[in-house]
């Protein structure tokens, strides 16, 4: 048994690093809490099914076009909804780019894989989504929201309910439970537990990516900028370091990490349009625990989160409903006694 | 003395737009069963309109705590879950009567916004926020994990009635919905000479540290209002119960919390008013698109009208139509009627 908790936990634990690490840059940088960050996950999620299931490709190409979907997808829409510090021709620029993206993206899915479906409704429904997204940000540009947190918030919320909304519209994923199949079937097995290559394969992966995560934060140029302005953002500007790109950076290696996550779970997850919430509860708690902002609390975190969801379903009967309570009480117990978390910095003007 | 009220009638009242729009709304609204007595779907929009007067009091009560307070609560919906599901037990288990079971599942309520405020008194901003989005959320885990007494995913059903039938449900709510706000206005008005708390409230929310260095104890205020906040959530959350008739997870969601600030901050936030109208809005609209054709778009048209007119209009749209409607003066800073050119009361020239 104990040799099943800590494979389980490692497995768990690094694909919730991934999602909280890329969180946690986005807070630091840009102090934003983007409630859409795992709704990016779950379109990776989809991209991946749709390559592999639904246009027939390999696992490499399929891999590689989801990712790349994924990524595009959120960071035009970050770059509309959020970075509108940029000068406005980049940002038509990119809201043309993905209002394309969309309706073909949109057009293609109903058209190609929905059975009976009637042409308008195959292209209103992407086009007025894509409208929608485009006007918004052009009013974006104008009105700064940023001022006006609680605002920035809901935002971000209705947009992952837009996608959520999306995904039971478009009628080849509907209401469905799907699955996509594994990379690379069969299973391994590690100190008596059966571990499918699957999970080895997400695990190996997922330790190659924050290896290299890290790298970039703590040994580049790029990476030293990006702490500088997540530490402080003005003194940054100062300093020289153009704050607006630095954001977009971050918002796209948040993206990807988001992405990344969610192509590498999926085969190993069910999805529906609702699979960005379970996810999002747990990554809320981990850069809580770790710190708001902080690397490495987000890491040991999101292991200790794991470590006691992974306890309490082996553990205790009705586990499985109790995991995500246990979780949460472990963050507020944490927090009732280091208000800052585990690694979090106490910023002097924003302590009590 | 009748003489007195009629002129503090004329100027408080009638003087402003705002008020005297609020009062014609809440007069239309006592009027709303026999204005719709001809009307085949009646029944319908007054059960629709009962909900409704209960979540403006849900959202009044998340404006307290979290835009006059500024303690944003992400976990809101936990004060309305517990009431509701404290007075189902009660009702079910104890067979007692929903004018007991209301009261007590607002007291319920408070407790909780007590519990939910121990640690939220040391923690600020996004920490609280993710803190107090986990208390419901524990709930329901323990909810899910003791189905024998909780009823699991189906929840506690069979609940008595408040009243034999709708029109007295939608009455009751109107009525308790009526006062509560009335209460929770008095309660945040910070030019109000009768309580501190609503210009103590403000002081928090704008500065915490020279609330404190004022001498005001900003813990006890701080608890005080989550008290206040889970009673009248509590209220809304056990009338709920009763109406429903059933005391679901739904009631703790997180959606139902999300909804609470959603619905507040589409009307306009640090503004009793701005929920009472963002719930107007949005909820009557949401149940009209679950009837209509287009039952599967819902959720992506709301979305699409709370990011639209969240850039149009940042501030809430009671706000926005505050401002088109009402010009202050600024000399003496007296709310006056956007047509008048000059104040009404000193003279000054508005433009």
């Amino acid at each position: 048994m104990i040799e099943g908790i800590i494979v389980n936990t490692l497995l768990k634990g690094g694909v919730y690093a991934l999602l909280a690490i890329g969180f946690s840059l986005i807070f630091g940088v840009a102090r934003m809490l983007n409630l859409a960050h795992t709704a990016f996950y779950m379109l990776a999620a989809y991209a991946l099914y749709t390559c592999t299931q639904l246009l027939g490709l390999d696992p490499v190409s399929s891999i590689f076009l989801s990712l790349v979907v994924a990524f595009l997808m959120s960071v035009g829409t970050y770059s509309l909804f959020v970075l509108f510090r940029l000068p406005s021709i980049v940002s038509i620029i990119l809201s043309v780019v993905i209002a394309l993206l969309l309706v073909w993206f949109g057009t293609g899915f109903i058209l190609g894989m929905g059975e009976n479906v009637p042409l308008t409704k195959a292209i209103i429904l992407p086009v007025v989504f894509s409208i929608f997204i485009a006007g918004g940000a052009y009013k974006l540009f104008i009105d700064r929201v940023r001022e006006h947190h609680v605002t920035v918030l809901l935002i971000t919320l209705a947009l992952a309910m837009v996608f959520q909304e999306y995904m039971l519209l478009v009628p080849a994923f509907g209401g469905h439970y799907l699955g996509a199949p594994s990379f690379i079937p069969g299973y391994w097995e590690i100190i008596g537990v059966k571990v499918s290559y699957q999970h080895l394969l997400t695990f190996g992966a997922v330790l190659l990516v924050l290896a290299g995560v890290w790298a970039l934060l703590s040994k580049t140029k790029l990476g030293i900028a990006i702490r500088a302005t997540a530490q402080d953002t003005e003194v940054a500007n100062l300093m020289g370091i153009d704050v607006s790109r630095i954001l977009l950076i971050v918002m796209g290696i948040a993206s990807a990490l988001a992405a990344i996550a969610g192509v590498l779970v999926a085969p190993t997850l069910v999805l529906e349009p609702h699979m960005w919430t379970s996810p999002f509860v747990m990554i809320m708690a981990i850069i809580v625990l770790g710190g708001l902002g902080s690397i490495k609390g987000s890491f040991v975190g999101a292991f200790i989160l794991a470590l006691v969801e992974v306890l309490v379903v082996y553990l205790l009967p009705q586990g499985a409903f109790l995991k995500g309570a246990f979780a949460l009480a472990v963050m507020v117990g944490v927090l009732v006694f280091r208000a800052e978390g585990l690694f979090g910095i106490a910023f002097e003007e924003e302590k009590l | 003395m009748f003489r007195r009220l009629l002129k503090d009638f004329q100027g408080d009242v009638l003087a402003i737009p705002g008020r005297l729009i609020a009062l014609i709304f809440f007069l239309l609204l006592f009027l709303f069963p026999l204005l719709t007595q001809p009307i085949a779907i009646q029944p319908f929009l007054l059960r629709v309109l009962t909900f409704t007067n209960l979540f403006v009091i849900f959202a009044v009560s998340w404006d307290l705590v979290s835009g006059y307070t500024g303690q944003v609560n992400f976990g809101h919906a936990l004060f309305f879950g517990v009431a509701a599901y404290t007075a189902a037990l009660l009702n079910t288990h104890l067979g007692w009567q929903p004018w007991v079971t209301v009261p007590i599942g607002a007291l319920a309520g408070v407790i909780a916004g007590v519990v939910m405020c121990l640690p939220a008194l040391r923690l600020r901003g996004p920490y609280l926020s993710l803190v107090t989005l986990a208390f419901p959320l524990i709930l329901i885990g323990i909810i899910f994990a003791f189905t024998d007494f909780t009823g699991g995913e189906l929840g506690i059903s069979g609940l008595d009635r408040i009243s034999e039938s709708r029109t007295v449900d939608y009455f009751i709510s109107l009525l308790v919905m009526l006062i509560s706000v009335f209460i929770m206005w008095k309660l945040t008005d910070a030019k109000s000479s009768l309580v501190r708390t609503g210009i103590i409230f403000h002081a928090i929310r704008e500065d915490e540290i020279t609330a404190r260095a004022s001498g005001i104890n900003t813990i006890r205020y701080k608890l005080l209002a989550f008290a206040i906040g889970g009673f009248f959530a509590g209220i809304a959350g056990a009338l709920y119960a009763h109406i429903m008739r059933i005391a679901g997870p739904s009631t703790l969601a997180l959606t139902l919390s999300f909804e609470a600030i959603i619905w507040t901050v589409f009307g306009g936030i640090v503004s009793i008013y701005g929920p009472v109208l963002g719930v107007y809005v949005l909820y009557p609209l949401m149940e009209l698109l679950k009837t209509g054709g287009i039952y599967e778009w819902r959720f992506l048209i709301f979305a699409a009208i709370v990011i639209l007119m969240l850039l149009f209009m940042p501030e809430g749209i009671g706000v926005w139509i505050r401002d088109k409607i009402e010009r202050q003066c600024p000399r003496c800073k007296l709310a006056n009627i956007a047509l008048r050119r000059t104040c009404r009361a000193c003279g000054t020239s508005l433009h």
